[in-house]
C-alpha cells in the first residue's frame, strides 16, 4: 500500500508540474483568431491581446524597405494596414492576392505583425484549368 | 490506359474486401481454403495497386497532361526525378502512395508468416485489409488519381502542367514522403498482430517477438522521415527553422512518441510480464495516431502552412478512426483476464520505475502536443472563441519534458531491476554527476547564461558518460578475458547483445541531437538592406554584397547576390543566396546558402529587392551547433542497424521464450 502511495505521489507531482506549466503558458502565449472587422470593432482592448488575423494581401500594397515590410490585407472589404518586422523571411507564398494569416498586436492604426503565414491557395491544389490562360474555365474534371 | 488504372484500383478494392471477408469467415468456420484464398487475394491486391502506380508514374514521366493529376503537379521542363516525385506531390497521389506502401508491407507479412502463427494470421490479414479497404475507398471514390481533364464529353489535354510546388523541388523531398509513410504505415503490422493475438486470446507475448523487428524498422523510418523533414525545412524555408511546432510537424511527432514509449515498455513485458494492457494500448495508439496524422494533413482541420488544400475526405477518416478505436477498446476490455500483470513494481528507484517514468513522460509530451495542436478546435468548442497556442507554448512545456527524458536516458539503463541499492547508485552515478556539475560551472563562468542550454549541456555530458562507462566496463571485461584489444572487445560486446548496445548507441544519438537543439539558444540574426560594396556585421562575420546577377534556366529565372564573408579581416567564404521564380507556377522561391561548420552555420537568405531604392535585402543568421542534429541522425542510423543485427549470444529471456513456444503451438480458441 505504501508503495502505491509513493508511486502515486511521484506520478502526481510530475503530472502536476507539467499541467501547471501548460496551463500557465496559455495565458502568455495564446493568440486570438479575429477577423479584421472584429479587430476594428474591439477598440482599445485590441491592443492588449495577441491576435491572429486572416485576409488577402491587397495587390500592389507590398512595400519593402530595410528590415520592414508594409502591406495591407483585406477581408470582405474590411482593410487593415500591417507592418512586419519579424526575423523570419516572409514565406515564398506571400505575394499579391495570397491568403495571409498574421500574428501580432494592434498598434495605432497599423497592425504590428511578428509572424506571417501565407497560403497560395490556388497553387497548392489548383483545379486544373484555373491556372491556365485562355478559355481554361471551360475545363472541368471528369472521371 | 487511364481506364485500366482506375479499373485496377476498383479491382484492388473488391479483392481487398474479399480478402477481409474470406479471412474472417475462414477463421470463424475453420475453413483453411478460405484463409489461404484470403491470403492469395493479398497478392492480387498488390498486383492491382502496383499496376495503377505504374500507370500513374508512366503518365507523369511522359507528361501526359490529359490526366488532371499530372496537369496539376508536373510540367514538361521539370527534371525526371521531380516528375517521379510528383507522385506524392498532391492529395490523390500521396493517398495512392499510402496504399502502395501498405500493400507492400501486407505482402511481406503474408509471405513471411504464412507458415508460422497460423491461428492469428487470418486476423492479421483481416486487419491489414480493413485498413487497405479504407485507403482504397479514398482513392477509388473521392480522390481518384485517374481523373481526366474534359471539355464537354471529350477528354482534352493541356499544353503544360502547373508543375510541382517549387518548395518541394529539393532533394530531401524526393525521399521524405515515402520514408515517412514507410514509418507510419509500418505500424499497422505490430498493431495487426496485437489485435490478432487479442482476438484469438493468444497467451503470452509472442506478438511482441514477431513484430519486434517491424517495430524497430518502422520506428527508424519514422525518425528518418521526421529528420528529413526538419532538414528540408532548415535548408529550404529560408529562416533556418527545423522545427516550429506547426500542426503538420506535430502530428508526425505524436506517433513517434508513442512508438518510442512502446519500444521501451515492451522490455517490461518481455522481462517481467508487466504492462501488457499498456503495450497493446501503445501500439494501437501509435497506429491510430498515424492515421490521425494523415487525417490532419488532409482535412485542413487546423490551419497550417504545410497542409494541403481542405477537402471533404475528413469525414471518411473520422468514421474509420472512430470505428477502429471503438473496436480496439472493445477487444481490450473483453480480454482483460489475458492481460494480467505477472509482477508488481517494487521500488521507486529501479529499472521498472525508470521505464514507467519514461513512458509517463513520453505520453505527457504526446498529450501536451496533441492538446496544443487541437487547441483552436477545443477552445472554439468550449468558449466559442478560437484561440491558438504557438511555438513558445510548445517549447515551454516540451523543453522541460525533453530534459527530463534526457536525464532518464542516462539513469534508466544503469538502475538495477526490482530495486537499486544506494551503494550501486553511488558507484554508477557519482563520477558523471560531478563531471556534469563541473562542466556546468565551467560554462557558466565562461558566459553561458541560458538556463536550459546550460542544463542540456550538463545532462548531455552526464548521459554520454554513463553510456561510455557501460561500454568501457563491458569491453574491459571481455578484453581481459580473451586478451584482445579494447576496440575489438567493444565490437564483440556489441555483437553479444545488439539490441542493448544498439539501443545505447541510439541514446547517444539523442544526446548528440540535444547538443544541436541547445545551440538554438544562441541563434543570431540580422536583416539589412544593403548597397553593393557596403559591409554589414553579424557576430564575428563581416559581410559585403559584391554583385547581383540574374539569369534563367528551363525551369525558373533566378537572381542572386554574391556575398563575401570575412572573419577577423581575412577572407572566409563567398556565398551566393538566390531567388528563383519558377516559370510554370510563377511562384518566387528563395534558395538560401549555408556555410556549414561543426561549431556554427552561417546562413544567408536573399529576401527581396527593396521597393523604392531597389537594393537587395539580405537576411543573415548564425546557427550554433545545428550540424550536430544531423550528425546525431547518422549515429541513430548506425544504432538502428546494430539493433537489427541478430545477437551472437541468444538472449537469455528464458521466460518469454517458453511462452513464445506455447503461443506458436496454441490452437485457435473458439
Amino acid at each position: 500500500m505504501q508503495k502505491k502511495i509513493k508511486f502515486g505521489s511521484v506520478i502526481a507531482i510530475v503530472i502536476g508540474v507539467l499541467g501547471w506549466i501548460a496551463y500557465s503558458g496559455v495565458g502568455e502565449t495564446a493568440s486570438y483568431f479575429k477577423t479584421i472587422q472584429e479587430v476594428n470593432a474591439m477598440g482599445p482592448e485590441a491592443k492588449d491581446k495577441k491576435l491572429r488575423v486572416g485576409g488577402y494581401v491587397v495587390p500592389g500594397s507590398i512595400k519593402r524597405s530595410g528590415n520592414q515590410v508594409d502591406f495591407a490585407i483585406d477581408y470582405h472589404n474590411h482593410k487593415m494596414q500591417v507592418r512586419y518586422t519579424g526575423n523570419e523571411p516572409l514565406p515564398d507564398t506571400f505575394k499579391d492576392g495570397s491568403e495571409a494569416l498574421i500574428d501580432g498586436r494592434m498598434g495605432d492604426q497599423v497592425f504590428h505583425a511578428t509572424k506571417v503565414a501565407a497560403k497560395c491557395a490556388s497553387k497548392y491544389e489548383a483545379k486544373p484549368g484555373q491556372n491556365y490562360k485562355g478559355n481554361a474555365s471551360t475545363y472541368d474534371k471528369k472521371s | 490506359m487511364e481506364n485500366i488504372g482506375a479499373l485496377a484500383l476498383i479491382l484492388a478494392f473488391c479483392l481487398a474486401i474479399y480478402s477481409f471477408v474470406a479471412s474472417i469467415v475462414g477463421a470463424w468456420k475453420k475453413k483453411p481454403f478460405l484463409i489461404a484464398s484470403g491470403e492469395r487475394a493479398v497478392v492480387a491486391v498488390f498486383a492491382m495497386i502496383t499496376l495503377s502506380v505504374g500507370i500513374l508514374l508512366y503518365a507523369l514521366v511522359t507528361s501526359d497532361f490529359r490526366f488532371a493529376y499530372v496537369a496539376s503537379h508536373s510540367n514538361r521542363d521539370m527534371p525526371v526525378y521531380y516528375k517521379v516525385s510528383s507522385w506524392w506531390g498532391g492529395q490523390e497521389g500521396s493517398l495512392l502512395l499510402w496504399n502502395f506502401v501498405l500493400i507492400c508491407y501486407g505482402l511481406v507479412v503474408v509471405l513471411q508468416n504464412r507458415k508460422k502463427h497460423r491461428p492469428i494470421m487470418p486476423y492479421v490479414t483481416a486487419t491489414l485489409m480493413a485498413t487497405q479497404i479504407f485507403f482504397l475507398v479514398l482513392n477509388v471514390f473521392p480522390a481518384s488519381p485517374f481523373q481526366m481533364l474534359a471539355q464537354g464529353r471529350n477528354i482534352v489535354e493541356v499544353q503544360d502542367g502547373n508543375g510541382l510546388n517549387p518548395l518541394l523541388q529539393y532533394w530531401t523531398m524526393l525521399i521524405h514522403p515515402p520514408i515517412l509513410y514507410m514509418g507510419y504505415v509500418g505500424f499497422v503490422v505490430p498493431f495487426a498482430f496485437a489485435l490478432g493475438s487479442l482476438i484469438v486470446r493468444q497467451p503470452g507475448d509472442s506478438w511482441i517477438h514477431t513484430t519486434r523487428r517491424w517495430a524497430i524498422v518502422t520506428w527508424f523510418f519514422q525518425s528518418t522521415g521526421i529528420l528529413l523533414g526538419a532538414g528540408w525545412s532548415y535548408a529550404v524555408l529560408g529562416w533556418g527553422g527545423y522545427w516550429v511546432w506547426d500542426p503538420v510537424e506535430n502530428v508526425s511527432f505524436l506517433p513517434w512518441l508513442t512508438s518510442t514509449a512502446f519500444l521501451h515498455s515492451v522490455m517490461m513485458q518481455e522481462k517481467k510480464g508487466m504492462m501488457k494492457i499498456w503495450n497493446i494500448v501503445l501500439v494501437a495508439a501509435t497506429f491510430f495516431l498515424c492515421v490521425f496524422g494523415t487525417f490532419m494533413t488532409r482535412s485542413g482541420l487546423v490551419a497550417s502552412v504545410h497542409a494541403f488544400a481542405t477537402s471533404d475526405i475528413g469525414k471518411y477518416f473520422l468514421v474509420f478512426l472512430t470505428a477502429g478505436i471503438a473496436f480496439t477498446i472493445y477487444m481490450i476490455l473483453g480480454r482483460l483476464d489475458y492481460l494480467k500483470s505477472e509482477s508488481e513494481l517494487e521500488s521507486v528507484v529501479s529499472r521498472e520505475s525508470s521505464f514507467l517514468f519514461n513512458n509517463l513522460v513520453l505520453l505527457a509530451c504526446c498529450f501536451a502536443t496533441l492538446w496544443g495542436t487541437l487547441f483552436p478546435v477545443i477552445s472554439e468548442a468550449v468558449s466559442g472563441e478560437k484561440v491558438s497556442v504557438d511555438a513558445p507554448w510548445f517549447n515551454r512545456i516540451n523543453i522541460p519534458i525533453g530534459l527530463f527524458l534526457l536525464f532518464l536516458t542516462g539513469v534508466g539503463p544503469l538502475l538495477a531491476w526490482r530495486r537499486a541499492s544506494a551503494e550501486s547508485i553511488k558507484r554508477n552515478f557519482l563520477a558523471p554527476f560531478l563531471a556534469m556539475l563541473v562542466l556546468m560551472a565551467g560554462l557558466a563562468v565562461a558566459g553561458v547564461q541560458h538556463f536550459f542550454a546550460l542544463t542540456t549541456f550538463g545532462l548531455c555530458l552526464f548521459v554520454a558518460w554513463t553510456i561510455g562507462a557501460e561500454f568501457w566496463k563491458g569491453a574491459g571485461a571481455i578484453a581481459r578475458k580473451e586478451s584482445i584489444g579494447l576496440m575489438p572487445a567493444m565490437v564483440a560486446l556489441t555483437h553479444r547483445n545488439t539490441r542493448r548496445y544498439g539501443g545505447y548507441i541510439i541514446h547517444m544519438a539523442i544526446v548528440v541531437m540535444f547538443i544541436g537543439f541547445a545551440g538554438a539558444a544562441f541563434n543570431k540574426d540580422i536583416t539589412v538592406e544593403v548597397e553593393e560594396g557596403k559591409a554589414f556585421h553579424l557576430g564575428r562575420y563581416e559581410m559585403k554584397v559584391v554583385k547581383v546577377d540574374t539569369g534563367q534556366t528551363d525551369n525558373y529565372v533566378w537572381q542572386n547576390a554574391t556575398v563575401e564573408v570575412k572573419v577577423g579581416g581575412e577572407q572566409y567564404a563567398t556565398l551566393t543566396p538566390e531567388r528563383r521564380i519558377y516559370s510554370q507556377s510563377q511562384q518566387p522561391v528563395g534558395a538560401v546558402k549555408i556555410h556549414r561548420r561543426l561549431n556554427e552555420d552561417l546562413y544567408l537568405n536573399f529576401a527581396a529587392i527593396s521597393s523604392e531604392a531597389q537594393r537587395p535585402i539580405i537576411q543573415a543568421y548564425v546557427f550554433p551547433l545545428v550540424t550536430w542534429i544531423w550528425i546525431g541522425y547518422w549515429v541513430l542510423f548506425v544504432g538502428s542497424i546494430i539493433c537489427l543485427i541478430p545477437s551472437k549470444v541468444k538472449m537469455s529471456y528464458a521466460k518469454t521464450e517458453v511462452v513464445g513456444m506455447a503461443g506458436a503451438n496454441a490452437k485457435v480458441a473458439k
